[in-house]
């Protein structure tokens, strides 16, 4: 065999072993999610959203204050944590691009999107937890807007990079104050990126369990009050899996199932939202099966 | 339209070369020799297709998909479709508009595709040494091999990877736009050393710089809009051209 | 005359109106960023200190790096046992992950052809998206049990009597041990690190790699000999840091570790990290010391992250400069 046919072979063989990596990644996957759907689909029915849960031990019963807990602290981490990191994102991109100092704070934000969750928990509940008493719901809410904060930051500082500098520059041009170019000009060009950059940011803390555990805590009566604990899926899910209840099980899978589904389907969106190629072989593979030639 | 000389030799020829981009035609039917050992120069306006030309001689396009090759391309006789492209990038080395040293030594640069082949010991030094010889660097960096290949300005830098690419022994090789990136007196040291090279080398340089062409090619090929609207000898095209077109673009009516 | 001064009047009245929007603006803006980007954290910081400071005082830092007893009853604490669980869970779930990612790198970058792409790219960004608790509970119910039953016995009896590496398989298989937890783990930092050397692949510029391919190089040469050296340091620091994401990592950790206070002796017995001692002990702590030991290793756990997150950027922020040009 000449020295050339080895080299050949031998890249063959590393691509084709490249290929079996990206094969058992999506082995893991398919597993992963496919058993999420068999089980959770499997004990999924419309009583766990209405009704409360029963007595532990006590088969049947709900999730009602579950989901609601979770979308409430959800939506309220949301509307602390997104207008706070969209400023902090527009100041890093328009403002502090030419100083150090400032480039400094943006890598550390970027540092503290990787920090471990729990110490959210531990920090909130130094905080807004042994002062009061107890835990509370709005505790978890801040700890999950303090876990969305630097992510909402550095998408948005990224999405705005993306403007290309003459359009400010066209809009400077023109007269334009600062805080006009921004508002008008940049933001808008950078709309759907930042929108993207917040549905992702929400689906992250959706799926988030750690820094609730020790926060808004749990609850098995439906609250809407901020000050009690709250109830969460991911924390329901964390006790229920745990417990030795074999319908506590079940329910957990239905309501991983769930959440797995929604934190997905805000990601596609957010994807498609963002590369519209995302889409691209689909319409590749429908044209190829009609014929149709690309225009 | 093509004038061949069969006083000398052809070394490549391009036959009725049609080449497509997914579906669109960036050449049509080109006809042109490349002759032995002397310097052939691709000229055109951006966009004519001169490096699409260039790129097929060594195949470079095979890299990406959707291209399309429609005619031939010989090398010395047989078609380079035909033959291994490993073994055609051996015969046909190819410079780039802008240096790639690899992030390695000096030496390790040029010494990379003769340890591809399997050649080590006293026989890769020497053919080391021997390329950067030919290529002019030799003396500037002979206490230095060792040393990263980033540590050469720019002009050496492009120097070093034509270092390389002869280190093979190919016999065709391809520039493209090599001094385009570079300051006037590295672009003079490497026409220098483009004419010095081809004695021993066939090459075929593609230019968007008319003076360069005039100053350095035996023979040159002027492109427009994908095809190839005369071949004659340098002096011809500069001087006495047959067509119109040409005369347009060299006498910088356009372009 | 009067339109004229008035006119005047108005327009200075707008550009100071103007101005002093500006300043507002620019002060409430960079107020944020000063937050996020530095008050935030060191706030975070100082307050585990804060809380941390009864343990601290008590127990030092030596002595609590090193020691291996984390008594509740005797308000003894110790958190080698805890430090380890992470470090080595840690290290072991790169060790799986590293090439697998590499290869997924490669293969998303060289290999699948332009239609399949963005179907790998995509099935990876979703095992990314997918939340712990859920690699946590899937772990849990499906992936342990079969270690527990077929898996480990397998490895058991194969390796077992394997001079050194059989010490590593010793101990009842549970399926709830180091080896699942570190097998879970690295399956949650793979799409991470994929994502990380993909992007520093990406940055290689096409010329660079013709170049190669100029001199007659196969794929395969390409990439080991150009394309990963030249993102030699993009590669190092994506790879600390997913490590720096796998120590933070206590959802999946907590259902597999089996939440043992000791040092495990081998890959089939249970352990402990650092997130998973806070994540089940925290609400029991019912001594301030005991809380203030959990702090304490939160702290720890805080630090380290930080500066393996930094040493990560620095190094990717390296590659980027060095390449730019």
């Amino acid at each position: 065999m000449s020295r050339k046919t080895r080299r050949k072979l031998f890249s063959n063989f590393m691509l084709f072993v490249s290929f079996l990596t990206a094969a058992y990644g999506i082995f893991w996957l398919f597993w992963i999610l496919g058993s999420l759907f068999i089980n959770g689909f499997k004990y999924l029915s419309p009583e766990l959203v209405y009704l409360d849960p029963n007595p532990p031990g006590e088969e049947g019963g709900g999730l009602r204050p579950a989901f609601v807990g979770h979308l409430i602290i959800t939506s309220l981490a949301t509307v602390i944590g997104v207008p706070m990191g969209i400023m902090a994102g527009i100041y890093f991109a328009e403002y502090g691009r030419n100083s150090k100092f400032f480039m400094t704070l943006r890598q550390i934000t970027d540092i503290m999107v990787s920090t471990p969750s729990i110490l959210m928990g531990a920090v909130v509940y130094a905080v807004l937890v042994k002062p009061v008493g107890h835990f509370n719901g709005f505790s978890g809410a801040v700890a999950l807007a303090l876990l969305m904060l630097p992510v909402i930051a550095i998408t948005t500082d990224e999405m705005l990079k993306l403007v290309p500098k003459e359009m400010r520059e066209a809009a400077y041009a023109l007269g334009a104050y600062k805080w006009q170019v921004i508002k008008n000009v940049v933001m808008r060009a950078a709309k759907v990126g930042i929108l993207t950059g917040v549905i992702l940011g929400v689906a992250r803390i959706a799926g988030e369990t750690a820094p609730l555990l020790f926060t808004s805590f749990n609850n098995n009566v439906l609250t809407f009050d901020l000050r009690d604990p709250m109830a969460s899926l991911t924390v329901t899910m964390f006790n229920y899996v745990m417990g030795p209840y074999h319908y506590w099980h079940q329910q957990a899978w239905a309501a991983a199932f769930i959440l797995t589904m929604g934190v997905l389907l805000l990601s596609i969106i957010a994807r498609v939202l963002l590369h519209r190629n995302l889409l691209e072989p689909l319409f590749y593979i429908v044209r190829s099966i009609t014929g149709k030639k690309r225009g | 339209m093509v004038e061949t000389q069969n006083a000398l030799k052809t070394r490549m020829e391009v036959k009725n070369l049609n080449f497509y981009y997914g579906s669109s035609q960036a050449l049509k039917n080109i006809n042109m020799p490349i002759c032995d050992r002397k310097v052939t120069a691709l000229i055109g306006p951006s966009g004519c297709g001169k490096t699409t030309l260039l790129r097929c001689l060594n195949r470079m396009h095979d890299l990406y998909p959707n291209n399309r090759y429609e005619g031939d391309i010989l090398l010395d006789g047989e078609s380079i479709f035909n033959m291994d492209v490993i073994d055609l990038r051996s015969k046909v080395g190819m410079v780039f508009q802008k240096p790639t040293p690899f992030p390695m030594s000096i030496f390790d640069n040029v010494a990379f595709g003769l340890r591809l082949k399997g050649i080590k010991g006293t026989e890769l030094k020497d053919r080391v040494e021997k390329a950067l010889k030919d290529s002019a660097l030799w003396d500037e960096v002979k206490d230095r091999l060792k040393d990263s290949a980033f540590s050469l300005s720019g002009g050496q830098q492009q120097r070093l990877c034509i270092a390389r690419a002869i280190a093979v022994e190919p016999e065709v090789l391809l520039f493209d736009e090599p001094t385009s990136a570079l300051d006037p007196i590295s672009t003079a040291k490497i026409e220098e050393l483009i004419v010095e090279l081809k004695k021993k080398i066939t090459i075929v340089i593609v230019t968007h710089n008319m003076q360069q062409a005039a100053r350095i090619s035996d023979y040159t090929g002027f492109m427009y809009l994908g095809e190839l609207i005369e071949f004659n000898p340098t002096e011809k095209i500069f001087t006495k051209p047959d067509k119109k077109l040409t005369e347009d673009y060299v006498t910088g009516r356009f372009g | 005359m009067e339109n004229v001064a008035e006119a005047q009047k108005s327009l200075r009245e707008i550009k100071t109106r103007g101005e002093f929007l500006e300043r507002f603006l620019k002060l409430s803006l960079g107020f944020w960023a000063l937050f996020v980007g530095l008050l935030f954290p060191i706030l975070a910081g100082l307050i585990l200190l804060y809380e941390a400071r009864l343990a601290i005082e008590k127990f030092g830092f030596i002595h609590f790096l090193t020691y291996t007893n984390w008594d509740p009853v005797q308000e003894d604490f110790g958190a080698a046992t805890m430090i380890f669980g992470t470090v080595v869970s840690t290290i072991l779930a790169m060790l799986i992950a590293a090439p697998v990612a590499i290869g997924i790198a490669i293969f998303i970058t060289e290999l699948a052809p332009s239609w399949f792409k963005p179907i790998v790219s995509t099935a990876v960004e979703l095992l990314a998206a997918i939340p712990s608790i859920i690699y946590g509970l899937w772990g849990f119910f499906i992936l342990a049990p079969i270690m527990a039953t077929k898996v480990e016995p397998w490895l058991q009896d194969k390796l077992g009597d394997v001079p050194l590496i059989g010490k590593l398989f010793q101990g009842a298989p549970t399926g709830v041990d180091v080896l699942t937890t570190s097998l879970v783990l690295s399956i949650m930092i793979i799409p991470f690190m994929a994502a990380v050397v993909r992007d520093a692949f990406n940055m290689v510029p096409p010329i660079m790699k013709e170049s190669a391919y100029g001199l007659g190089a196969t794929k395969w040469e390409v990439i080991r000999q150009v394309v990963i050296p030249y993102t030699a340091s993009g590669i190092a620091g994506g790879l600390i840091l997913s490590a720096g994401r796998a120590l933070g990592e206590t959802m999946a950790v907590t259902f597999l570790a089996g939440n043992r206070p000791e040092i495990p002796k081998s890959l089939l017995e249970p352990f402990t990290t650092i997130t998973v001692a806070l994540a089940n002990q925290f609400t029991e702590a019912d001594t301030d010391v005991y809380l203030s030991a959990l702090y304490y290793a939160g702290l720890l756990l805080y630090l380290v992250s930080f500066t393996m997150l930094g040493i990560a950027k620095f190094m990717v922020l390296r590659l980027e400069k060095r390449w730019k040009t």
